[in-house]
């Protein structure tokens, strides 16, 4: 079906203008998921965490800025301004004691009022095991929450770490409809949340707009809250549609169907930059840095990639720069290490590998690998440089990357086989039980100021013993930067948060432990009548700021 | 009373294929490598290992998987379908809307095919000048792909011209078919040169009996000799035909839908596959083996009672 599809969005691209003519108190977006579930804290989706911006709203949220900000809180605590206090928690570590109080006015959207309550129930909720949440650690952490009044509330954790202001994306859940529910049976709550039973009941929605209409598999119509209590939005409508396949999407948009396609969920680069061109200015075109890291794990048991020096040079025979340039448009930054270059934490110095064919050619000779006769490079028992080159299969763009990147090693005289996989074999089993051979290509998705304990401890390396949990596929081992991975955490300095960060940026970009290639952009493409909209790059989506979304006077 | 004992017969076996049918189907689904957890792992940074423990518990992805599917068939058993796992809504509430979008597009795009195929064969049957005409539209017709018909049609009617809607579905009942319009023409146009080709075959094969020409001798019209003696005796392959595009109503058109962006059968049984949702996968896949088995047993109905012979 995928080339097919592919096919499709080819001869799409010769197609000429449409005719358009937009309402303009009503906006229609076209996304390529649906969200399976409604109920904020039940799986995560990008395509539900896109909806919920528009109609839920977190306590706290990174900002468009990177920056943690209050949604629906007056003030983030910080130990200078006192809401956060250290503390020992019950299991007699040190602990943290957080206030937070909910803005005047917030309510549900059948007018009761959000408060402490609200809150306690999500919390109790997220703490019981059978609701079926999905990141726990949050309620693991999170011991006891305390309802001061009904706009306050305390919660004491059992940890410090720096990001406790953030407090993941905790939100109120509205106890006056669901509570009975899930009392009855947290077991069957999932499938009995007012939130997929009841999706257009306006007493589950709390943001500037709620759920009116909900065409399965196929989209969402949003209509005003009149009891927001925030700045009034702009659109009196929003229709978000459902468009799977990026060349009907695209089809749609050119035909005047959708009005804009949002860039967390929407075509890729090349097929943006290729309608950019086409179409000119008929629509605004922005394409966005995020957090989704490309990148090549590497398998350190494999004989010649567990040496820096051959890492090194693997990288060094890459022109990332031009791959970016030729395949991407440009449009994509190079990674010089898994922090975003957008992320406060961000070292500016932070080590790069040019491209640089000599300088890998000397540093594999140096580490014993010397052509041989056909090019390849041979060590001393006569063994060849060859790797596997390993990533998703039906995923286009990573297949013509993989193509580029064997070519380039060929040219280095390293040999690369590749090996591709369906998503889920290729996760689940090649991965997670480290049998790929060589190299494999596929991205990371982190938040700001995410510490990579998961994929780089050594405690992470997937074990049978450990019955293969883990993200660090590569196997990479190395005491200093495990040290520095169990102390960051906890430095609530930011100073000197900073400091740690650089020196794990120094590392990573010496020694190498997986290959960075670059960090993936959302393209977002917007009508030249609409203004105001963030994109954010992260994990907290545009929406969250939809009341300033703006027709252009 | 031989139509009886074969109806019975034939629903006997449909109910062993059934269960025979679910069992191969969620043992391979099963077998598949990974569960939709592995994938989740990757993609929210927030999961933990121990998380994924905790959530297969929940969604009973660490039983065996015999004890899963004796479980799954005792709830069936008890007319108890399950939620879906992909949508956290009933079966029911999930299959239905799929299934009268591929009703919708399946049903008008076979019923154009079946119409303009058998006009288009009897034509070439009964005016062998015009056969050649009718082959080369078969041909066209067989030889471009959906996908690339599809686009050419969106291309034409809805980007350059404006006329119809790219894809998409209407959100209300009202202009419903303006949205089905391009979807059912694609896969009308890929379908009609197989009802052409085979109501040709059989016509022109027909009007060589020699009781078409004592027809004609005795003085039947034209349009007689066609409809009311050939048209009868060669309906029996383009019954059988449409018993088995009867199966592709309900199981979707993968490539249309995606092309067109209209959720039916086709896309949900793929994902439920994908998803391991069983619940939905089952359901739908046993619908689609069901519905297919119920339209065989028609056609050889009508067929015993268009040729007594076969009785």
């Amino acid at each position: 079906m995928a080339p097919a599809l592919r096919l499709a969005a080819a001869l799409l691209a010769l197609a000429g203008p449409a005719l358009a003519q937009p309402a303009r108190d009503s906006l229609t977006i076209g996304i390529t998921q649906y969200p399976s579930t409604f109920h904020p804290n039940i799986d995560a989706m990008v395509a539900k965490s896109y909806v919920a911006g528009f109609t839920l709203r977190p306590l706290t949220a990174y900002a468009p800025d990177w920056q943690p900000t209050c949604l629906f809180c007056e003030t983030l605590p910080t130990i200078e301004n006192g809401l956060a206090v250290r503390e020992t928690a019950a299991n007699g570590r040190p602990g943290l004691r957080l206030t937070y109080r909910l803005r005047e006015g917030l309510r549900w959207g059948d007018g009761t009022p959000i408060t402490g309550e609200d809150l306690r129930f999500a919390w109790e909720a997220g703490r019981n095991d059978a609701t079926g949440f999905g990141a726990a650690e949050f309620y693991r952490s999170a011991y006891e929450l305390i309802v001061v009044d009904a706009r306050t509330i305390t919660l004491r954790f059992d940890k410090v770490t720096f990001d406790f202001a953030s407090v993941g994306d905790f939100k109120p859940l509205p106890a006056h409809v669901d509570r009975a529910r899930w009392e009855a049976d947290p077991r069957a709550y999932r499938t009995r949340t007012a939130y997929d039973t009841e999706t257009t009941n306006p007493a589950i929605w709390n943001g500037p707009y709620r759920i009116a209409a909900v065409q399965p598999g196929a989209g969402v119509t949003l209509e005003r809250n009149p009891l927001w209590g925030g700045a009034a939005p702009a659109f009196r409508r929003i229709q978000i549609r459902t468009v799977e396949n990026t060349a009907a999407l695209e089809a749609q948009l050119l035909a005047g169907q959708i009005d804009m396609i949002a860039g967390e969920l929407g075509l890729p680069i090349d097929q943006a930059a290729a309608l950019q061109r086409r179409t000119g200015d008929r629509f605004r075109f922005e394409y966005h840095p995020g957090l989704i890291y490309e990148h090549l794990d590497i398998n350190h048991d494999h004989p010649a990639l567990g040496d820096r020096r051959v890492r090194q040079a693997l990288l060094m025979a890459l022109d990332r720069a031009q791959i970016v340039a030729r395949l991407f448009d440009g449009r994509q930054p190079v990674a010089h290490s898994s922090v975003n270059p957008l992320d406060p934490m961000h070292a500016e110095d932070v080590r790069q590998w040019p491209h640089d064919p000599a300088r890998a050619a000397a540093l594999l000779d140096e580490a014993g690998w010397r052509r041989g006769p056909d090019g390849i490079r041979r060590n001393a028992a006569g063994d060849r440089l060859s790797i596997e080159l390993m990533t998703t299969a039906g995923n286009r763009s990573r297949e013509q990357v993989q193509q580029v990147l064997q070519a380039q090693w060929r040219a280095a005289g390293i040999e690369t086989r590749i090996r591709n996989e369906p998503p889920r074999v290729f996760f689940a089993e090649t991965l997670s039980r480290r049998r790929f051979q060589g190299a494999a290509l596929f991205a990371w998705i982190s938040a700001p100021e995410s510490v990579p304990r998961t994929t780089l401890h050594s405690d992470e390396i997937p074990r049978a013993e450990r019955n293969w949990s883990g993200q660090n596929f590569g196997g990479y081992r190395n005491p200093e930067l495990d040290a520095l991975l169990e102390a960051l955490p906890e430095e609530l300095d930011p100073d000197e948060r900073r400091q740690m960060f650089a020196r794990l940026q120094a590392i990573y970009s010496r020694e190498l432990p997986v290959l960075p290639l670059w960090f993936r952009s959302d393209a977002h493409i917007w009508p030249t009548w609409l203004e105001g909209v963030r994109p954010t790059g992260h994990l907290n989506p545009s929406t969250l700021w939809a009341e300033e979304w703006r027709v252009r006077p | 009373m031989a139509g009886a004992a074969l109806i019975l017969r034939r629903l006997a076996q449909i109910a062993i294929t059934l269960a025979i049918l679910s069992f191969a189907a969620y043992m391979l689904i099963g077998l598949m490598p990974g569960d939709p957890i592995d994938l989740a792992l990757i993609g929210d940074p927030r999961l933990t290992a121990g998380d994924a423990a905790r959530l297969r518990a929940l969604h009973g992805l660490d039983q065996p998987l015999l004890a899963r599917y004796a479980a799954w068939a005792a709830s069936v058993l008890r007319g108890e379908f399950g939620y879906s796992r992909l949508f956290a809504v009933p079966v029911a509430d999930v299959l239905w809307p799929a299934l009268r979008s591929s009703l919708a597009l399946l049903g008008g795009a076979l019923a154009i095919a079946a119409t303009g195929g058998v006009a288009l064969g009897v034509l070439a049957a009964a005016r062998p000048r015009s056969a050649g005409f009718v082959d080369a539209i078969a041909v066209i017709g067989q030889a471009m792909p959906s996908f690339w018909l599809g686009i050419l049609l969106i291309i034409l009617f809805a980007v350059t011209l404006g006329w119809l809607p790219a894809g998409g579905s209407a959100e209300d009942g009202g202009s419903a078919l303006r949205f089905l319009v391009l979807p059912v023409a694609t896969l009308a146009i890929a379908n009609v040169a197989a009802y052409a080709r085979h109501t040709a075959a059989a016509m022109t094969a027909t009007l060589t009996e020699p009781w078409i020409r004592t027809a004609r001798a005795k003085g039947a019209s034209r349009t007689r000799v066609l409809w009311r003696h050939a048209f009868p005796n060669a309906a029996v392959p383009i019954l059988t035909l449409a018993a088995l595009d009867a199966g592709a109503l309900v199981s979707g058109a993968v490539v249309t839908e995606t092309l067109f962006a209209r959720p039916g059968m086709g896309k949900l049984i793929f994902d439920a596959i994908m998803g391991n949702d069983y619940n939905l996968a089952l359901v739908a896949l046993l619908l689609v083996a069901l519905v297919t088995m119920l339209a065989t047993l028609a056609a050889d109905l009508a067929q015993r009672a268009l040729d007594p012979r076969l009785a």
